[in-house]
């Protein structure tokens, strides 16, 4: 087990309540800097709320979900940062933030999560680099002066456009779609809108990408293109990535680390070996395990 | 054999058309025998009659009955066999040339058109063509510019926006009366006032969308109307505020004095100089729309209303702050409004709340949605068809001797209105022109097909 330092994302006791449901139940994890994090469990476990309110789309009925940028040694002003009521803090080098403070933008915007959906959620009248630039927004804002140089055609925004161009140029070409650049990003092929999704997440400049079923819908081909993209993310940039993942060669061939869910309760957590041969995990996706469906059968009088 | 299957086929139709037909008119009977059938009238001692229309119910019901049959028999075959042919995609050189030098002919054209309708009617019927005609219309083609931004771009659905075009041209009327602001200040003065009344509504309804975003505009555009009704003591209520200060030409007035424009210039006076002056203002102010708009669309801030439109959710995951982005959707839509309504209490001289009923937001509104939300040209296009048209209709007095003296052709403007909008939501459901210009590429600019460009959520 590596030690604390290199902890990036941190959830404790995340808890979260819809009417009776208990959908997520004290949950704790911890997900490592550069690592593959996988979330898995059956239909119904509660990973997508999870990655919503990790991501500020929900705002969790309890618990803490802590994100360092820089220095590890910020983790030691977590009880000060959550005593003092503030959403983040800023500590030498580095930067503390609790997520649950924060509006679904900000967590973006400021702690740096970028996030993908299950169900793609493109601009699908935009083109790629349309979409791609989109992502961009905070950094363009910013080179626009909130618009109002922007209008008059200043040239440092000239020249942030430019750059923007050449960053989203660059991952358009990584993901493959040079040729279709200029297209609407609805008329693409299902897998590439799934890469397209990704590309534009990591756009947005993150510490952490979260993924919710990056791999739901590919074929085979597809799936194992996405492994070699993920891998490339992690491995070229550093990237931290969470992954909500059914498909099983994915999770097992690329994730450092699985946590599996079932009924919103962690179950299992620890390298993806482990996890396989777990019995909870194999009574959790088959009902039973192998050596009792004898006795169960027998029960039911089969 | 082929001939023969075809008559077979045609002697169906025939028995089919006629029931057709027979059903239809039984059904405009049901239904026209309350609306046309009866009538309610009051005699000389002012007792309430029924009055029984035979003739001219049983004469609608026939028309319709054989139109239907018309439609059966000659048309539906027609459209049909259409149907089947290929569709030939030809690119025609001239379509190119067209849609290369529609745009540059029509800024052309609106430069010259003073002179060309001053050389063409001299000074005596000018005035009514630049202003009643020309002003009229580039007042609409701004606010449809307008309007665009809030509804085509960042697809909230606004149906109250003649209230900052109240708000702007209340602002000039007040301010220019009460403190004798000359027009160049209060024009941006009024522009800022109408986008802080935009940033307002736009706080309660940040979390609406559809029908409820669209419910809400409306009552706001109908409580600004009912304040100006009732607030007497500053708006003078329905009697309207008169005598506004008119534009000079930077100090220099239109009028007939010694110090006006015509004098000063060496001209003989006539009213056309002023209503010329008025033409050029307002198509700058429209240019100016257009030229912000096509800016903004390349900022960041324009392509966040335009992903805003498509997806929002998508939006807040990309770090996008969609409150401000929407506020300043509404804030921009709402400036132009007030530039807009601030130019209109200039060249009126007089305002009251008449001039800002729902049926001017409803026209607005169809301007943009007839020409194609998004779309710079088509809205233009829309606003000169609408607008233009129903101006030109004031000029069909041939008609009177067909439909009798008392025939206004105007009056029936509101059904043209209505009809154009079928007729567009049949042929073109998504306006004039509905595809979509990327604001940025790398290889080439691929105009982007209607069927993938979100309509917004309200």
């Amino acid at each position: 087990m590596a030690n604390a330092g290199d902890i990036l994302l941190r959830v404790e006791h995340l808890t979260m309540r819809f009417g009776g449901l208990v959908a997520v139940d004290d949950l704790s994890f911890e997900a490592r800097q550069g690592d593959i994090t996988a979330l898995i469990g059956p239909n119904g476990a509660g990973k997508t709320t999870v990655f919503n309110c990790i991501t500020g789309f929900y705002k969790p009925t309890e618990g803490r979900l802590g994100l360092r940028h820089g220095s590890p040694a910020v983790w030691d002003g977590l009880e000060a940062l959550t005593d003092s009521g503030r959403r983040s803090m800023t500590h030498g080098d580095g930067a503390l933030f609790l997520l649950e403070r924060m509006p679904d933008f900000l967590v973006t915007q400021q702690a740096r999560v970028a996030r993908t959906f299950q169900n793609i959620r493109l601009f699908p009248g935009m083109t790629v680099l349309e979409n791609l630039m989109v992502a961009q927004h905070n950094r363009l804002m910013l080179a626009s002066g909130y618009t109002l140089l922007g209008v008059f055609g200043v040239p440092s925004y000239a020249a942030a456009e430019r750059a923007a161009i050449e960053q989203a140029r660059d991952w358009i070409e990584r993901i493959g779609l040079t040729a279709r650049a200029d297209d609407p990003a609805g008329d693409l092929p299902y897998g590439a809108q799934r890469r397209l999704e990704i590309a534009r997440a990591m756009c947005t400049d993150p510490v952490l990408l979260c993924l919710d079923e990056p791999a739901a819908g590919l074929n085979p081909r597809e799936s194992a293109e996405l492994n070699e993209l993920l891998l490339t993310i992690r491995n070229d940039h550093g990237m931290s990535i969470l992954l909500i993942e059914h498909d099983m060669s994915v999770v097992m061939e690329i994730s450092d680390h699985v946590i599996v869910l079932d009924y919103g309760v962690k179950i299992a957590d620890g390298k993806p070996d482990a996890v396989r041969n777990d019995d909870k995990v194999i009574a959790a996706y088959l009902g039973v395990a192998d050596d009792e469906v004898a006795d169960v059968e027998a029960e039911v009088g089969l | 054999m082929a001939k023969e299957r075809s008559t077979a086929s045609q002697g169906i139709d025939i028995t089919r058309a006629l029931r057709d037909a027979v059903l239809t008119g039984l059904l405009a009977f049901v239904l026209f025998l309350p609306l046309i059938g009866f009538q309610t009238i009051t005699d000389m001692r002012g007792n309430l009659v029924l009055n029984t229309r035979w003739g001219l119910l049983f004469s609608i019901v026939a028309v319709i009955a054989g139109a239907r049959l018309a439609y059966a028999v000659l048309l539906a075959p027609w459209l049909s066999q259409r149907k089947l042919r290929p569709v030939a995609v030809t690119p025609s050189p001239w379509r190119d040339f067209l849609g290369k030098w529609i745009i540059p002919f029509a800024i052309g054209f609106a430069i010259v058109y003073p002179f060309v309708v001053v050389g063409t009617v001299g000074f005596g019927g000018a005035v009514k063509w630049i202003d009643n005609f020309g002003i009229q219309v580039l007042i609409y083609v701004m606010l449809g510019w307008g309007l665009n931004i809030v509804v085509g771009l960042a697809g909230l659905l606004d149906l109250g926006y003649v209230a900052f075009y109240a708000v702007g041209a209340y602002s000039y009327a007040l301010l220019a009366k009460e403190f004798g602001l000359s027009f160049w200040i209060l024009l941006p003065l009024a522009g800022i006032l109408s986008s802080f009344w935009g940033i307002l509504l736009g706080f309660p309804v940040l979390r609406l969308r559809g029908d409820y975003l669209a419910i809400v505009t409306l009552a706001f555009g109908e409580i600004i109307r009912l304040v100006l009704i009732n607030w007497v003591d500053l708006t003078n209520g329905y009697a309207g505020i008169s005598g506004i200060p008119r534009p000079t030409f930077f100090g220099i007035p239109f009028n007939a004095n010694e110090d006006g424009f015509a004098a000063v210039f060496g001209l003989e006076f006539t009213p056309v100089y002023r209503t010329i002056f008025l033409y050029y203002l307002i198509l700058a102010l429209a240019f100016l729309t257009a030229f912000v708009t096509v800016r903004l669309r390349r900022l960041p801030v324009g392509r966040a209303w335009e992903a805003l439109r498509e997806d929002e959710i998508a939006c807040r995951s990309l770090g996008i702050n969609t409150t401000n982005t929407k506020l300043t959707a509404f804030a921009t839509g709402a400036m132009f409004a007030g530039f807009a309504g601030s130019f209109f209490a200039a060249r009126q001289g007089f305002i009251s709340p008449d001039s800002f009923t729902f049926l001017e937001s409803a026209s607005i509104v169809a301007i943009v949605v007839l020409g194609g939300m998004g779309s710079q040209v088509g809205v233009a296009v829309a606003a000169l068809a609408m607008v233009g048209g129903t101006e030109l209709m004031r000029d069909l007095d041939f008609l009177k001797a067909i439909f009798g003296p008392t025939f206004d052709p105007t009056q029936y403007r509101m059904l043209l209105f209505g009809f154009a909008m079928v007729l567009i939501m049949v042929w073109r459901p998504r306006g004039l022109i509905s595809t979509r210009e990327p604001t940025v590429f790398l290889k080439e600019r691929k105009t982007i097909s209607a069927d993938l460009v979100g309509q917004g959520h309200g």
